[in-house]
């Protein structure tokens, strides 16, 4: 598919054809939430379980596109086994990926954006290309914000 | 082709009236396939607002000089245009509103609050559209009113076999002419009858039935109309609410402030005549003029062409789609094209209709994916989302194969 190369990477089509940790956990003890693109209709739920600041166990639910789909199962392999700490950085940096900035107005007002942490993306690197497609973005960081949503819970 | 013989559209030359379609678009020649989202617009919708504005800018209504009297004869000239075209019978009944939501919203708003009490019914449908489900939802918090569904029955008409039941006690039905997902074509006239003998007001969505088909006010049988002007060729920004005059005139007023008032003191105001009571503020007077001109160019091509050439390339849409991909691919709606307009909800093999458009935008083919603002209608189907095409003047069966032959594209990427 000439020009599409970049958005549906072979690994992002595997994680939509194959999604990992695809389930539900109980709550509790796992936290849970369930996320909505009102645009589209994409779902994304999410089941978190974290014990002493680690996210011991993950799952996947719902239903949408490849992109929505294929990352949230991509960010369920990436989080599995991380500390929470870890995980916001993994957050940030994905959210930075695709050009999303999260700035609140208390920061400094230098108009410089802060640097994305330092992290290893590893396969989140596949949704790199999502960015040229910016109607793409909300599909891709469903599955981040439904998690950020399930660890409030 | 039961009206074989009778004239249809060039649409070559339709097509050379819409600079859209003069260039590549994104590097590619453009599929326009979404018409029932907007329309594309001809040159002589943009001259006319280019005109107006170079030519008789000034605010309507107020001065005494010439060129406020030539803005306001323009935008008064546009509202005869549109009543001739929907078979009014004064132009009094023609009140611009911002969009076709806005005039649901102002029937529900001010009919609504005026004549409904806690435990009336309005009677709607699950194909509608959220512009005429959610105003009344809102109605129903604020006043504790009952609403009432008519349901969907074979090959995508509304299953009236209740609808004595649905009827019996309600005070109005209002519901589309033309389903925006399924393209259905809702018996409007036989409805209003029989709302009319059950004591109920009608009111239609005609936002899809406008722009596609001949529409004679005295045929429909209604009592409120809405529609909005860019899916007829005009520009976004203004849409249309037409009522019955007494209707209107019983109604308390929607909007408050310039333009609408007959007089206002410190203790209170009076109401303004017939269309200006509902239109409050310095209307969209270049779109009006705008949609008076889409009016004129539709006039021009006649209402009973658009609807010929719309019909035999439904009849073509569905043949070629399903012998080229026969049972990949499911067609939402009525499967007859006469009862039926060239909106075409499908879904292919197992691919997501984001995917699907996203991989159909790669051919240069326009096509919508989601839910169209129909999420009880989604439910009612079993679908989280659909792709939908939709056809207008300008489209060819050239666009329906090139939408075709794009589907094999999708089919290899993602199937399993």
């Amino acid at each position: 598919m000439a020009g599409l190369e970049d958005l549906y990477k072979e690994i992002v089509i595997d994680h939509y054809r194959s999604p990992r940790n695809r389930g539900e956990l109980e709550t509790p003890p796992a936290q849970h939430a369930e996320g909505l693109n009102p645009l589209c209709g994409d779902e994304v739920h999410v089941y978190v379980q974290v014990e002493d600041e680690v996210i011991t166990e993950v799952a996947i639910g719902g239903q949408g596109c490849s992109i929505s789909q294929a990352s949230a199962s991509m960010m369920s392999a990436a989080i599995k086994g991380k500390s929470l700490a870890e995980v916001r950085e993994l957050s940030t940096a994905v959210k930075s990926m695709m050009s999303i900035h999260e700035q609140s107005l208390e920061d400094d007002d230098s108009g410089v954006l802060p640097e994305p942490p330092e992290v290893e993306l590893g396969d989140l690197e596949a949704l790199k290309g999502v960015v040229k497609y910016p109607v793409r973005i909300k599909c891709a960081t469903l599955g981040w914000n439904t998690l950020a949503e399930a660890l409030q819970s | 082709m039961s009206d074989a013989g009778q004239p249809t559209l060039d649409t070559a030359a339709v097509r050379a009236d819409f600079p859209i379609f003069d260039g590549p678009v994104n590097g590619r020649e453009l599929v326009y396939l979404d018409s029932s989202g907007t329309s594309q617009k001809p040159r002589q919708v943009l001259d006319s607002m280019h005109a107006f504005y170079v030519e008789a800018n000034a605010n309507v209504h107020r001065g005494a000089y010439y060129l406020s009297d030539q803005a306001s004869r323009r935008m008064e000239g546009a509202r005869t245009k549109v009543a001739r075209f929907i078979g009014a019978t004064e132009a009094e009944e023609v009140i611009f509103t911002k969009n076709a939501t806005e005039a649901l919203n102002l029937i529900a708003a001010s009919w609504g609050r005026a004549n409904l009490q806690a435990g009336d019914a309005v009677v709607l449908t699950v194909i509608e559209h959220h512009a005429n489900i959610v105003p009344w939802h809102m109605l129903a918090a604020e006043r504790g009113i009952e609403l009432r569904f008519i349901g969907i029955g074979e090959d995508g008409h509304l299953d009236l076999s209740n609808l004595d039941t649905l009827l019996d006690g309600a005070k109005l039905v209002s519901f589309t002419a033309m389903s925006n997902v399924l393209g259905t074509l809702t018996p409007v006239a036989r409805i209003a009858e029989a709302a009319h003998a059950a004591g109920a007001l009608v009111a239609i969505d005609a936002c899809q039935y406008v722009p596609h088909l001949p529409t004679r006010l005295a045929d429909l049988g209604v009592d409120f109309m809405a529609f909005s002007g860019h899916k007829m060729c005009g520009p976004t920004g203004v849409g249309v609410l037409w009522a019955r005059r007494e209707i209107l005139e019983a109604m308390p007023p929607f909007l408050g402030g310039g333009g609408m008032i007959a007089n206002v003191t410190l203790d209170g105001f009076t109401t303004a005549e017939l269309p200006h009571k509902f239109e409050a503020g310095t209307p969209p007077i270049a779109e009006i003029v705008g949609l008076g001109a889409a009016v004129d160019y539709l006039d021009g091509l006649g209402m009973e062409a658009v609807r010929r050439h719309e019909v035999e390339l439904t009849s073509y849409f569905l043949r070629t789609i399903k012998e080229r991909h026969g049972d990949d691919v499911t067609v939402h709606g009525p499967s007859e094209p006469s009862e039926r307009g060239g909106v075409f909800s499908f879904e292919y093999k197992d691919v997501h209709p984001h995917d699907l458009s996203q991989v159909l935008d790669e051919h240069g083919v326009n096509v919508r994916a989601g839910h169209h603002c129909a999420k009880p209608l989604m439910k009612e189907l079993g679908v989280g989302a659909t792709a939908r095409a939709s056809l207008y003047i300008y489209n060819n069966e050239s666009d329906v194969d090139r939408l075709v032959e794009a589907l094999d594209d999708a089919s290899d990427l993602f199937s399993f």
